[in-house]
C-alpha cells in the first residue's frame, strides 16, 4: 500500500452522529467480487433521490460543490453496524484519505487502517469547532500530519491544534506502507511452532 | 494466582505473540466465511500465490445473498449468482468444507456454527461478519472482521488484535411472561447507545443469563456489536454442556471427557477485575420495540418516544432526521401503529426455539388482513425440524409464509426487501435506514411481539394476548 505522511486538504462535513455502513455503502452493492469501483455508490441512498443518479440531494454534502477534498468529518461514533470493508473502500476509492470524528466504531476503523485511510479521533469540542469553520469558510484548510499526530485548522483568528492518538506499531505500517499481512506471513515458523505447543484441546 | 476472567483465560492461551507498544498476534481455532465478505479475500491470496494455511479450520457457507424461495432454482439475479458460484470455486480450490446452497447443512452461518457443533468452548472465532458475537454465548472469543482480515487469517490463521477492555453485564431476577432474550438486549443497548460498548468485549452474568436456553443466549451475545463491543460472551455451563452433546462435530467418547474438563474451567474468576460493570434488574424490562435508525434507539412497549428537551444539543439533529425517516413523532407511543410486513428470522432470532415460541402463540389464530408474514428459517436443519414438528403446517393455518434459510430480509441483499415507506416489525438486529430495502422501516422487537403484531396487524403488547 502508499504509505501516507501528511494530508493537507479542505474537508467533507456530514455532521450526523452513528453513521453506520450501510449508509456509507448499502448492502446492495455488496455483491461485486473485486475491491474496486466503490466510491461511486459511497452513501449512494443520502446522495441521490429514489436510487436516481440524475437526482442528486442537493443538501448531501457530496453533492454540494463548496466542499470538496481528501477529509471526510463526520459525527461521533462513525461506521458502526456491518464489518463490512467495502465501507472503508467506498470511503478511499472516492477519495478520501483521512475520516475525522470524535468516536469511530471497531471494525471500521481497523477496517480503515488496513486500507490506509486514516481515522482520526478528536474530542468533542474540536469537532464542533471544525465542523463550524467549515460551515462558515468550506476553503478551510486541515491539515492532518501522521508523524506529530497532530491534526490542527485555522479557526477564526486562531489555529486551532489537537494531538490524536494512534498505536505506535500501526504508525509504523502506515508510514511505511507496511500491511499486517506482510508481518503475518513472516511470523509462519513462529505459528507453526505455536500450533504444536496446543494450549487447549480446541486448537487442531 | 491472580483471579482472571473468563475473557482472559481464552485470550492468554491464544496470543502467539505480543508486539512492544502494539498489538498481539492472535491465534484462531475457527474461521467461518460466507460469500459476500470472502471473494476479495481468496483474490489476495491468489495475487499473492499464497494457499489457503489451514483450510480444515475454515467452514463455508452462502447465507447472505441466497433466495428464500426456490432454492432449487438457479439464482436469479446474475450478481448474486456469481458470488454464491465464486464461493463454490474458491472453495474447492483452496479445499474448504462448503455448506453451499442446497446443502443439508445450509444456513446463516452464526446459526450452523453452533448447530453443527463447530462452535465449541474456548475457542477464538471470527467471520467477516458482525454478528460473529453470537458464538460467543459458549464461552468464546468471537467478532466480527474485515475483508482484509480474512484474508489474514486464511493466509496465517492469525489477526492482529489490541486486548479490548473488560465490561459485565450482570442481569439478575426473574423475567416477565412474555419477556424474551431479545428484549434483554434490546433493553441493556437502550440503557448504554449503539456505541456504549465500543471498545470492550462484554461477558453477560447473572441468574436471569443463566436461565436461558442457548438460544436465547446467543440471541443476547448477538446483538453485542449494536452497543459496539468487539464481542459478547457467557460462561459455558450444564445448559451449554447439554446443547452441545451429540452434535455432529463436537467430540465424543475420552476426547469429549477431556474438553468438558477444560471447558469447565472456563468461568471468570472470584474477585476478577472489569473495567466496567453493569447491574441490571431483570424484572424492570418489559417487551422491547425499536422506534428510530440505530439499535440503541429502543423503549418500552408501553414507553413513548423521547422528547426532543430530554436530549443533548449535540444528539437533536440526528435525532430529528431518525424520527424524519421513521415517520414518527417525538413524545408519541408506539403501541396501536400499524404495521405491514412481520420478518422473523435472522442470526439474531431463526433458531428452532424462535420457531416453536411463535408457533405455540399463533397456533389457532390469524394473522391480520393487511399483514404480509414471512419466516425465515436460520438453517436447513431449522427447516426440516420445523416440518418434522408441525410448525409448518401452524404457520400455513395462520396465513404466515415459511421460506428457505438464509440472511433475508434483515439486510436486504436478495429479493427479500421491504417496500419503501412500509412498516415492519423485524427480529432482526438492524433498523438502520434502509436496512431491510430503500426507504424501509423498521421496528426491531422479540419473535413474540412480532408474532403477536402479525396476528393484531399493530405493534401491540404481546403480554395482553397471552
Amino acid at each position: 500500500m502508499k504509505a501516507i505522511r501528511k494530508i493537507e486538504s479542505t474537508g467533507v462535513p456530514i455532521n450526523i452522529e452513528n453513521i453506520d455502513t450501510d449508509q456509507i455503502i448499502p448492502a446492495r452493492f455488496l455483491k461485486a467480487t473485486s475491491r474496486e469501483g466503490f466510491g461511486k455508490n459511497l452513501f449512494r441512498d443520502w446522495r441521490y433521490e429514489n436510487d436516481n443518479e440524475k437526482t442528486p440531494r442537493k443538501d448531501f454534502a457530496l453533492n454540494d460543490t463548496r466542499y470538496t477534498g481528501k477529509i471526510l468529518v463526520a459525527g461521533k461514533n462513525f461506521g458502526c453496524g456491518s464489518s463490512r470493508e467495502h465501507a472503508a473502500w467506498a470511503i478511499k476509492d472516492y477519495g478520501f484519505d483521512v475520516v475525522v470524528s470524535s468516536f469511530f466504531a471497531d471494525i471500521f476503523k481497523n477496517n480503515a487502517l488496513n486500507n490506509f485511510c486514516l481515522p482520526v479521533t478528536v474530542s468533542d469540542e474540536f469537532l464542533k469547532e471544525l465542523f463550524t469553520a467549515i460551515d462558515i469558510r468550506p476553503s478551510t484548510q486541515i491539515e492532518v500530519d501522521l508523524e506529530s499526530q497532530l491534526i490542527h485548522f485555522e479557526g477564526k483568528n486562531v489555529i486551532i491544534k489537537e494531538k490524536f492518538e494512534i498505536s505506535p506499531y500501526k504508525k509504523t505500517c502506515l508510514l511505511n506502507g507496511y500491511d499486517d499481512i506482510d508481518y503475518l506471513l513472516s511470523m509462519k515458523e513462529e505459528i507453526t511452532a505455536f500450533e504444536k505447543r496446543a494450549l487447549t484441546p480446541n486448537t487442531i | 494466582m491472580k483471579p482472571k476472567t473468563l475473557f482472559e483465560k481464552i485470550w492468554e492461551t491464544h496470543v502467539v505473540k505480543t508486539i512492544e507498544d502494539g498489538p498481539a498476534v492472535l491465534y484462531i481455532d475457527k474461521h467461518f466465511i460466507h460469500e459476500v465478505t470472502s471473494p476479495q479475500a481468496f483474490k489476495g491470496l491468489e495475487q499473492r500465490g499464497l494457499p489457503v494455511f489451514r483450510p480444515e479450520q475454515i467452514v463455508a457457507t452462502a447465507d447472505h445473498n441466497v433466495p428464500t424461495e426456490n432454492q432449487h432454482l438457479p439464482i436469479k439475479e446474475a450478481l448474486s449468482r456469481l458470488q454464491v458460484d465464486t464461493l463454490d470455486k474458491n472453495c474447492k480450490k483452496f479445499g474448504i468444507e462448503l455448506y453451499g446452497l442446497g446443502h443439508p447443512y445450509q444456513g446463516i452461518v452464526h446459526v450452523i456454527g453452533p448447530e453443527m457443533g463447530f462452535t465449541q468452548p474456548g475457542m477464538t472465532i471470527v467471520c467477516g461478519d458482525s454478528h460473529t458475537s453470537t458464538h460467543g454465548a459458549f464461552g468464546t472469543i468471537a467478532f466480527g472482521i474485515g475483508t482484509s482480515e480474512v484474508e489474514m487469517v486464511m493466509a496465517t490463521q492469525c489477526l492482529m488484535q489490541t486486548k479490548p477492555r473488560l465490561m459485565r453485564i450482570n442481569v439478575e431476577g426473574k423475567l416477565h411472561h412474555g419477556v424474551l432474550s431479545k428484549d434483554i438486549i434490546l433493553y441493556i443497548i437502550s440503557k448504554i447507545s449503539a456505541s456504549g460498548a465500543t471498545g470492550y468485549a462484554v461477558e453477560y452474568a447473572g441468574s436471569a443469563i443463566r436461565n436461558l436456553s442457548m438460544e436465547a443466549r446467543m440471541t443476547v451475545c448477538n446483538m453485542s456489536i449494536e452497543m459496539g463491543a468487539r464481542c459478547g460472551m457467557i460462561a459455558p455451563d450444564e445448559t451449554t454442556f447439554k446443547y452441545m452433546r451429540g452434535r455432529k462435530y463436537v467430540p465424543r467418547g475420552d476426547s469429549w471427557n477431556s474438553s468438558l474438563t477444560y471447558w469447565k474451567t472456563l468461568f471468570t474468576d472470584d474477585g476478577a477485575e472489569f473495567d466496567a460493570e453493569l447491574n441490571i434488574d431483570a424484572s424492570e424490562i418489559e417487551p422491547m420495540i425499536t422506534y428510530g435508525t440505530n439499535p440503541g434507539m429502543g423503549i418500552g412497549i408501553s414507553g413513548h418516544v423521547p422528547n426532543l428537551r430530554d436530549l443533548e444539543e449535540n444528539e437533536k439533529h440526528s435525532f430529528e432526521k431518525s424520527l424524519q425517516y421513521m415517520g414518527l413523532e417525538p413524545g408519541m407511543g408506539i403501541k396501536g401503529k400499524k404495521i405491514d410486513y412481520i420478518f422473523i428470522g435472522s442470526c439474531t432470532n431463526s433458531r428452532i426455539e424462535d420457531l416453536r415460541l411463535v408457533a405455540d402463540f399463533v397456533k389457532g389464530k390469524q394473522k391480520a388482513k393487511d399483514v404480509e408474514v414471512w419466516i425465515v428459517p436460520g438453517s436447513k436443519q431449522v427447516e426440516k425440524q420445523a416440518h418434522e414438528e408441525g410448525i409448518d403446517k401452524i404457520f400455513e393455518a395462520a396465513g404466515f409464509i415459511l421460506r428457505q434459510p438464509g440472511c433475508s430480509a434483515c439486510l436486504g441483499m436478495n429479493e427479500d426487501k421491504i417496500p419503501a415507506g412500509k412498516y415492519c416489525i423485524s427480529t432482526s438486529n438492524r433498523n438502520f435506514e434502509g436496512r431491510q430495502g430503500p426507504n424501509a422501516r423498521t421496528f426491531l422487537a422479540s419473535p413474540l411481539t412480532a408474532a403477536a403484531a402479525a396476528i393484531t396487524g399493530r405493534v401491540t403488547d404481546v403480554r395482553e394476548l397471552i
